[in-house]
């Protein structure tokens, strides 16, 4: 059987030409993310939505053409293994929840900005000139999210944009027009409106003097008189007043919004704050989404196809949008709770296609077209643990591992010797067994179940050399006791242990293994890996101490060396101090 | 003849049973120490329990003041630097958000040659070790009540019973050597307070084992109690206790050797320290309180105490476990 059991293991290593384990990352080097659900009271969600959000992530980390990632669900969380080092665009791409949504603008306000936000989003959009949205851009913008206009995806020249002239039915607005001029509460000269202002820069058209801006008052919005509060709900308008858009806080990961309500929320760069209609489209009614360089321009734009559905919608809300007077002729785009475009509508938009432009570069933009594409995750997750290890550092881990592990092995393997003589060799034997064993589990299973040896893995298995041993330590006593009361041979003696010994053997290894299981199912992070590894020692003890080491020593039971007990044997009857000789002769047996 | 030598002869006898006073008030008096060393000092937790961030690399050419400096240029708060190995450094710094970390990244890589893909982060975000100490709690109490049921059906009640006592004893002690001596706590070193768990009670139940057999034959003509029969058990199976704890602390503390002097803080050691801690006082446990426990508790069964009264009336080895070589002896 043992046999069976070496050729199975070893002829699939053989034939998988795979000789080595799969190494976990904090011994390869990578980046191992832990992504924690955010649910309210910290409930444990669904175990069918986290299997979905599990495949959205692994769909959008095989997007990003990293190879061997890995995503796997361990307790409420989700871990995500990148092989390398410097993936932190992947890593930002794979977390963020990418819940998106189409709001009408119902009101909006300009943020008392602070100086520093004043400083460096600060450009007098207000001259309509600005709003040559069209403009590609010349100057490649860093990478402001500013609320660019939603664009005809097609639209013609690049110079005059006219939203009747573009061409196919598919075009959309583009927001050309400033947001502020029409509005009699809002003083052009506020706008700080950051869209115009980005893109002004963006545009070097406008005149950007950082320093200007701040001694223009765009801060008290005055329009905040200006509101129109019809059909708002008073509860919403009231967060809209509270709410402070310079606080990162509310335009960061965590901000919620509830697509069958009203929202107020924040511009990506917290120069605007917005109440926002129900969403009327959401991420799901996108078909797919891409990338790409919006024609006979240089800027960086995420095209949406929607289905059929949404499509209908699209069309209903631009309408309703391109009805409507300012600031309800914008729409916002919502991407996480944060806006991160409000375009004006300058037409209904029908035909089912839509263009975000919103100062992206290519990363971004990819980014964002790859997680609508995959579709929203249906959780919120916190990046609970960022683990980045260098090669190096786990090389030296590894080594550390390995290096103990031999270190251990040698000295169980003297201190059997140098106790149990002759019977040494059989558990040294034994011990060389479970580590073949042992090593050949690991590949197959690196191999063909996507096992990977980690730290933790490698720290059990040294540790669990304790119980194998202990094993044949259990059994050698028992041996040794029924020795002592002198009336057995060796052969019967061993026999007759061996049933007892079994017993202990059982149970004391039943208990290993529910510390294993419960350890495993219940624990976070490398406890699983630890568990994982001690249950496998703790079944490979068991195979190796009823396949090889009874059978061995009811072999050796037959040599003369260890029957007549010899003095090397470890079972000569002086060391056994037998029957007759001084001192106890009582053995619980007898009690 | 050297007590080595009787050890492995089995020859040994000590009266584990019977001290039972002392081993109860030494192990009170190590829990209550223990105990007020985790509310006086409390646990030192790791940075992987309050949230923050940790830098590791590789470099000979850097010192302290140097590492403390590169890191706190970008705007950092607090720092604290340590040298984990040869040539290895570990800078823990508060929690950091993405771009600081990148910073922090380049500029160790700038200030000391080292590539940046060799500089490796560890962030973890605040909500995380009370996420590892939650499941811990939730594990242990599982796996409490998954053994109280197991060993209650492979032995009985009141041996699980006992062997849960020296469990929660063993963690008690090993936590207040950890709050005493100031011992960082990581989730490694929980990792490894969970796996006493198991440790502690495969010894016991080695032990039991043996006890179980012995005591399955006491009746009303037996010449033992209980204590004297557990003793004896006990002392059979003292050379494989010390076997086993022997062998497996072995390997531990290679492992803590090498993840001390080679390594440097980390992983390897927190989890050998705790595992080395845990074995220690769980080897003394299993013999000191487990047994004694289970014989206190199986002593007042009606059965044993009338073997005690018999015992003692007739004066064949009354004065308990004591006299077990005697009574023994005596048979033989």
């Amino acid at each position: 059987m043992l046999l069976a059991l070496f050729l199975a293991l070893g002829g699939t290593m053989f034939l998988q030409q795979a000789y080595t384990p799969k190494l976990g990352l904090d011994l390869a080097g990578g980046t191992t993310v832990t992504l924690s659900p955010v649910t309210q009271n910290n409930a444990a969600p669904p175990e069918e939505i986290l299997d979905r959000a599990v495949n959205i992530i692994r769909d959008r980390v095989n997007g990003t053409g990293i190879s061997d990632a890995e995503v796997a669900k361990s307790g409420d969380n989700i871990i995500i293994s990148i092989p390398g080092v410097g993936q932190n665009e992947a890593i930002k791409l794979v977390a963020t929840t990418a819940e998106l949504r189409f709001r009408q603008v119902l009101a909006m306000e300009a943020t008392q900005a602070p100086a520093d936000l004043a400083t460096n989003a600060p450009t007098p959009s207000a001259s309509p000139s600005g709003g040559k949205s069209d403009e590609p851009s010349a100057s490649d913008p860093a990478k402001p999210k500013a609320s660019e206009p939603v664009r005809p995806p097609a639209s013609p020249s690049a110079g005059a944009p006219q939203p009747s002239t573009s061409p196919t039915g598919k075009a959309l607005s583009s927001a050309l027009v400033a947001p502020t001029p029409s509005t009699s509460a809002e003083p052009s000269a506020t706008q700080s409106p950051k869209g115009q202002d980005k893109r002004g820069t963006k545009d070097g058209k406008s005149t950007p003097a950082p320093s200007d801006e701040p001694s223009q008052p765009p801060a008290e919005d005055p329009n905040a008189t200006g509101i129109n509060t019809e059909g708002i709900d008073p509860g919403v308008l009231a967060q809209f007043k509270k709410l402070n858009c310079a606080d990162p806080a509310n335009r960061g990961q965590g901000v919620q919004d509830d697509p069958n309500k009203q929202y107020a929320g924040c511009e990506s760069d917290g120069s605007f704050k917005y109440v926002l209609d129900v969403a009327k489209v959401v991420g799901t009614d996108i078909d797919t989404a891409s990338a790409g360089v919006r024609q006979g321009t240089t800027e960086w734009v995420v095209q949406l196809d929607f289905k059929s559905k949404g499509a209908g919608e699209w069309s209903k809300l631009t309408t309703a949008a391109y009805n409507s007077q300012e600031p309800r002729n914008k729409v916002a785009v919502v991407l996480d709770g944060v806006v991160i475009t409000a375009p004006n509508i300058i037409g209904p938009i029908p035909g089912g296609r839509a263009e975000i432009t919103g100062g992206f570069d290519q990363a971004s933009a990819t980014t964002l077209a790859d997680q609508l594409k995959y579709g929203a995750l249906p959780l919120k997750f916190n990046r609970s643990s960022v683990d980045t290890v260098s090669s190096t550092l786990g090389q030296d881990q590894l080594q550390g591992g390995l290096i103990a592990g031999l270190i251990g092995l040698a000295l169980v393997v003297v201190y059997c010797l140098l106790y149990y003589r002759g019977l040494g060799i059989v558990a040294v034997l034994s011990l060389v067994v479970a580590t073949v064993i042992t090593y050949t589990s690991v590949v197959v299973l690196g191999h063909n179940a996507g096992f990977r040896l980690s730290l933790p893995h490698i720290i059990g298995l040294v540790v669990s050399i304790g119980i194998t041993a202990d094993s044949f330590i259990v059994y050698f006593e028992r041996i040794r006791d029924e020795m002592k009361e002198g009336r057995r041979s060796l052969r019967s003696a061993v026999e007759v242990a061996w049933v007892r010994a079994r017993r202990t053997i059982l149970i004391a290894d039943a208990v290993m293994f529910i510390a294993a299981i419960v350890l495993y199912f219940l624990a976070v992070g490398g406890v699983a890996g630890f568990a994982f590894a001690m249950g496998l020692t703790t079944l490979i003890d068991i195979v190796v101490v009823f396949l090889f080491t009874k059978p061995f020593i009811a072999l050796l039971a037959r040599v003369k060396f260890f029957a007549k007990g010899h003095p090397l044997s470890g079972l000569d009857a002086e060391r056994m101090s037998e029957v007759g000789s001084t001192g106890r002769t009582t053995t619980p047996q007898e009690a | 003849m050297g007590l080595g030598r009787r050890l492995y002869r089995g020859e040994i006898d000590v009266d584990f049973v019977g001290k039972w006073r002392l081993w109860y008030s030494l192990s009170g008096l190590l829990l209550a120490v223990s105990l007020a060393g985790l509310l006086i000092n409390g646990l030192n937790l790791g940075v992987e329990f309050k949230g923050g961030t940790i830098f590791s690399f590789k470099s000979s050419q850097a010192s302290v003041e140097q590492v403390r400096e590169s890191v706190l240029d970008q705007g950092v708060h607090q720092v604290i630097v340590q040298q984990a190995g040869t040539g290895g450094w570990r800078a823990t710094t508060e929690s950091l958000p993405e771009d600081t970390r990148a910073q922090v990244q380049s500029e160790i890589s700038k200030d000391f040659g080292v590539p940046l893909d060799q500089v490796s982060i560890q962030a973890i975000g605040p909500s995380w070790g009370g996420e590892v100490s939650e499941k811990a709690w939730i594990g242990l109490g599982v796996f409490m009540l998954a053994i109280i049921l197991y060993l209650s059906m492979a032995f009985e009640p009141k041996m699980a019973l006992a062997a849960i006592v020296a469990l929660i004893h063993d963690l008690v002690i090993t936590a207040g050597i950890y709050a005493w001596s100031g011992f960082e706590v990581t989730p490694a070193t929980l990792l490894g307070f969970l796996t006493i768990l198991g440790y502690s009670l495969y010894d016991a139940v080695v032990v039991f084992d043996m006890i179980k057999e012995v005591t399955a034959k006491l009746g009303h003509t037996s010449k033992q109690t209980y204590s004297m029969a557990a003793n004896n058990a006990l002392n059979h199976t003292l050379i494989r206790s010390l076997n086993t704890s022997l062998v497996a602390i072995l390997p531990v503390a290679a492992i803590l050797f090498i993840g001390t002097t080679v390594l440097g803080a980390g992983t390897l050691k927190d989890l050998s320290l705790s595992l080395f801690v845990g074995m220690i006082v769980g080897t003394y446990s299993s013999l000191c309180v487990a047994t004694p426990l289970l014989v206190t508790l199986k002593e007042r069964e009606p059965k044993y105490q009338a073997i005690a009264k018999r015992l003692a009336s007739t004066g064949g080895g009354a004065k308990g476990a004591k006299n077990s070589k005697k009574a023994a002896a005596a048979k033989g």
